[in-house]
């Protein structure tokens, strides 16, 4: 099998994660993300409307009703409206406003589903989520310390921070909702990036443990090319059910899909060219993996 | 000899495989839309009278039903229809046909079939977003609850000292801590005495400040901690209660961290009603026993609540003297003697209404009224031409107990006398009830449209048939035969996933739905880990069978690394998210634990029963040859 000389890509793709990272951060500084009701509180009324919704009389009508500061916009279907209400509004208003609604149009308009957070409910998820990714990004470097060595577990968790940020930027930049679900699917994004990753790593020891080269780069060339068949199908695989669902899972789904679409396809990139490349900058050599006898015998296993 | 099973993995592995098939099964069985009929109170049987006036009431509006059943006990009645569009019409006529007294509840009866639930197989359950229904969750407000106490505690501490002619100031700091002032270090130590008898949990400390010493005494952590959990879970009890009168087939009441609580009510629509009840709040009356001479118009009758003292009543004063406002707590306990007493404190203004109250009535019994807002349903013809029902609050004030008051009373009394520990326990929740332990908030409310939830299902369902179909054309093309087998092993791991989560218990939602399609997306994965092994042990020229044996060896630790870390990561999903993530990361745990399964085992066995124990030339299983 022709090796194929990824590390020889090493600088470009530095270059390459530099940029992505620099965009990213500039514009979680700058433009932030926009935050779903799950985070900030407020009000949500989602209604289906019997014929075409104008959402300029929509608009109008609950401006002129107390209503200000209303989000307005279509969800779906043209059909479909989803209004958002700031802070400030009690927790009633939800049916308050399907009335109005109502009242203020000669069809039938059906409540699909209202929301209400509270404002320290908001504040409190914020904290929870980052929290939830820091313990997961620890314990997960812990295991990989514990199964692999340190500079493995640095190695992986850099390049996991690296896809989070990203897949941040991503959604700061595109302006799309980021709420509860995309928090879950930004965590499915560790977990399946890891994934990946470890795999790598795990051919990497193999293979440092298996070859009688010294050379880190090569061993790791050699690694990513065996893995790279593998790496390329699931991640084919898991984009394809990802698409269908991004397609047919309607709009309540679509930001998760589109999070782990982007993530998955970070992910990807980053077990190939993030983390062993941090393995190469973290000097990652065979002392590294020769370790105790009693590996040895898994060893052995390994490979008849 | 290689790639041969011991017959009793080859069992195991059929055995896992038909038990999934078992506990799934149900899920594919549609649940009749239906009517569950349920009592007011324990007293109300619902008997075959009962059931006929609701078919006669069905059969009238020309609504299909069939499968009548009455449970043991006449508890509940479940009316099977066949068309969920008649439900709504359904509840109305039936409602309208029994009158108040019973509860009408939508429901969706399983149709599992009986050797299926004779083994314990369920469906899963639906959650809101995909069944439609209401989701609430109330904040109890803690630090009224904390007041309550410190007030009570002022009171208490002042009443103290004042028997034990103790002179001294008593009041609250700013941190709501009793400080307690004394003129002398001997008055300030008999102080410091009786506080620490009668209050062991407070913690006492001494200040000295010019002339006056103080004592100040403040609430542990633990007991902080005590009252808050009190709190919530006299609020849990109340909420459960009133939830089952809102007629809620399936609802979940249940605590969330420290001060929340979640109810959620699937197929309920109207949110204001179910607020007005989980919000309503319980009262109590404290009123003199009339005299036998008194004028009618000076007296009321009153029936006991409970249900062994039905239909017995008493003749109670017009005068209020206090209610469930001025009651701070009521606890159940024994006396010197071991008989069941139930404890009460009042508050400042309570205990002063109180003595002056009982102070000349000694010998005289005082009734303790509970008062609970219900609603009558009245039928009224609107504007259309249509019957529409309005309901109308009235309060119904049932008596709790007459006890004779023995002496005067002050912020602090009990009611002795009673016959069981129970009765004790009952009594106290009833007028804690009455009290309420501490105000509720709604921070958090969702409601999901009944049409939005089926199309949820309807989507999710999509996704996950066209996701599957493309990956198992895409394994099937790539691997040949071996493909098959990843296929296969797939399948069966979707029905071991919705096996598990049946037998779990767990509620399906619609990001779960998600968990499943990305679990179909990543299960393959172990399964390409070994197919990509096995394809280069053949490149490396090895003979097929110790290509498929070393490819599997090879693999498994890297597949258990793997999937290990995922875990982790899905265990914290579950640990810190709430509602719609939690339901995600138990599908992800769980397709991860079934996934390696089928796709270690499963493929395995499938590849030892295809091509182990013969001589076998070559593997169909795709790209082998260098390209």
């Amino acid at each position: 099998m022709k090796i194929v000389n990824f590390m020889g890509l090493r600088k470009l793709a530095i270059v390459f994660s530099a940029l992505l990272l620099i965009a990213a951060i500039a514009s979680l500084f700058t433009r932030q993300l926009n935050w779903g009701l799950d985070f900030t509180g407020g009000t949500l009324v989602e209604v289906v409307y019997s014929d075409t919704a104008d959402l300029n009389a929509v608009r109008s009508t609950l401006e002129s009703n107390g209503y200000a500061g209303a989000v307005v916009v279509s969800f779906g279907t043209d059909r479909d409206v989803l209004i958002r209400l700031p802070q400030g509004h009690g927790d009633d208003e939800g049916n308050a406003v399907v009335q109005l609604l109502q009242d203020n149009y000669e069809g039938a308009v059906e409540l699909r589903r209202t929301e209400f957070v509270g404002p320290q409910v908001g504040d409190e998820l914020r904290e929870q989520g980052g929290l939830a990714m820091l313990l997961a990004l620890g314990l997960v470097m812990l295991y990989i310390a514990f199964r692999f060595q340190f500079k493995f577990a640095a190695g992986a968790v850099l390049a996991l921070m690296h896809d989070v940020v990203i897949t941040l930027g991503f959604f700061s930049i595109s302006g799309m909702e980021f709420d509860l679900t995309v928090l879950a699917a930004l965590l499915a994004v560790i977990g399946y990036s890891l994934n990946d990753t470890i795999v790598v790593f795990d051919r990497i020891r193999e293979n440092f443990r298996k070859l009688r080269r010294s050379d880190s780069v090569e061993i790791i060339n050699i690694s990513l090319t065996e893995t790279l068949g593998r790496t390329l199908v699931t991640s084919f695989t898991t984009l394809l059910v990802l698409i269908a669902l991004a397609l047919f899972g309607g709009e309540m789904i679509n930001a998760f899909a589109i999070a782990l679409i982007v993530g998955i396809g970070i992910g990807t990139y980053s077990s190939i060219f993030v983390a062993s490349n941090l393995l190469v900058t973290l000097g990652v050599s065979k002392e590294d993996l020769m370790i105790p006898v009693k590996e040895g015998a898994e060893q052995e296993d390994l490979t008849p | 000899m290689l790639n041969k099973y011991p017959l009793w993995k080859y069992l195991l592995v059929a055995l896992v495989a038909a038990i999934g098939f078992l506990y799934a099964a149900p899920n594919l069985y549609a649940p009749d839309p239906a009517l569950q009929i349920t009592g007011e109170n324990s007293a109300q049987v619902i008997d075959e009278a009962t059931l006929k006036r609701v078919t006669g009431a069905l059969e009238e509006a020309g609504i299909e039903h069939f499968g009548e059943t009455i449970d043991e006990g006449g508890r509940n009645a479940l009316v099977r229809l066949r068309s969920a569009e008649q439900q709504l019409t359904a509840q109305a006529r039936v409602q309208r046909a029994l009158g108040d007294g019973f509860i009408i509840a939508l429901n969706l009866a399983p149709t599992t079939p009986d050797w299926l639930t004779a083994v314990g197989a369920q469906p899963m359950k639906l959650g809101l977003d995909l069944s439609g229904g209401v989701h609430f969750k109330l904040e109890v407000d803690i630090d009224a609850a904390t007041e309550r106490r410190q007030e009570y505690y002022l009171n208490a501490i002042k009443k103290a000292l004042r028997e034990a002619r103790v002179r001294g100031f008593v009041s609250l700091d700013e941190q709501g801590n009793v400080e307690a002032q004394f003129r002398s270090e001997a008055l300030r130590e008999q102080a410091r005495g009786l506080i620490a008898d009668n209050h062991p949990e407070l913690a006492l400390d001494r200040v000295d400040e010019g002339d006056s010493f103080r004592i100040i005494a403040s609430m542990s952590e633990q007991t902080r901690k005590e009252i808050a959990d009190y709190a919530v879970s006299q609020n849990l009890t109340t909420i459960r209660n009133r939830v089952n009168e809102l007629g809620v087939s399936e609802p979940l009441v249940q605590r969330q961290g420290k001060n929340r609580i979640v109810v959620e009510l699937p197929g309920i629509q109207d949110t204001a009603e179910a607020k007005r009840i989980l919000g309503k709040v319980a009262n109590l009356e404290f009123r003199l026993v009339a005299n036998m001479d008194a004028p009618e118009a000076d007296k009321q009758r009153f029936e006991y609540r409970s249900a062994d003292r039905a239909g017995m009543s008493e003749w109670l004063e017009r005068d209020v003297i206090i209610t469930g406002e001025h009651v701070s707590n009521a606890a159940a306990s024994f006396d010197q003697n071991g008989r069941p007493n139930v404890q009460i404190s009042l508050d400042s203004e309570g205990g002063s209404l109180m003595s002056r109250a009982t102070r000349h009535n000694i010998k005289r019994r005082m009734g303790v009224l509970f008062i609970e807002r219900k609603y009558r349903t009245r039928y009224e013809m609107n504007e259309a031409g249509e019957e529409v029902a309005i309901q109308i609050p009235y309060d119904e004030k049932k008596l709790l107990t007459a006890p004779v008051i023995q002496s005067a009373l002050g912020a602090q009394f009990q009611i002795t006398g009673l016959d069981s520990p129970l009765e004790s326990s009952e009594l106290a929740l009833m007028l804690r009830a009455g009290a309420l332990a501490a105000p509720i908030n709604f921070v958090e409310e969702r409601t999901v449209g009944p049409s939005l939830g089926a199309e949820n299902i309807r989507l999710g369902m999509k996704s996950v048939q066209y996701g599957l179909a493309l990956v198992v054309l895409f394994m099937l093309l790539y691997y040949r035969v071996f493909g098959i087998f990843a296929v296969v092993a797939l399948s069966v791991n979707l029905i071991l996933l919705v096996a598990c989560m049946s037998i779990l218990g767990a509620t399906l939602t619609l990001p779960g739905i998600a968990g499943i399609v990305l679990t179909v997306g990543m299960a393959v994965d172990a399964n390409v880990l070994i197919f990509s092994r096995i394809r280069e042990e053949l490149r490396n020229g090895r003979s097929p069978q110790m290509a498929i044996h070393s490819g599997y060896d090879a693999a498994l630790s890297t597949i258990l690394d793997a999937n290990i870390t995922t875990l982790i990561v899905a265990l914290i999903l579950y640990a810190v998210g709430t509602g719609p993530v939690k339901g995600f990361a138990v599908t992800l745990s769980v397709g991860i634990l079934t996934s390696m399964f089928t796709a270690i085992m499963g493929t395995r066995t499938l590849a030892n029963l295809f091509y182990g124990g013969r001589k076998v030339k070559t593997l169909s299983i795709g790209g082998v040859k260098e390209a």
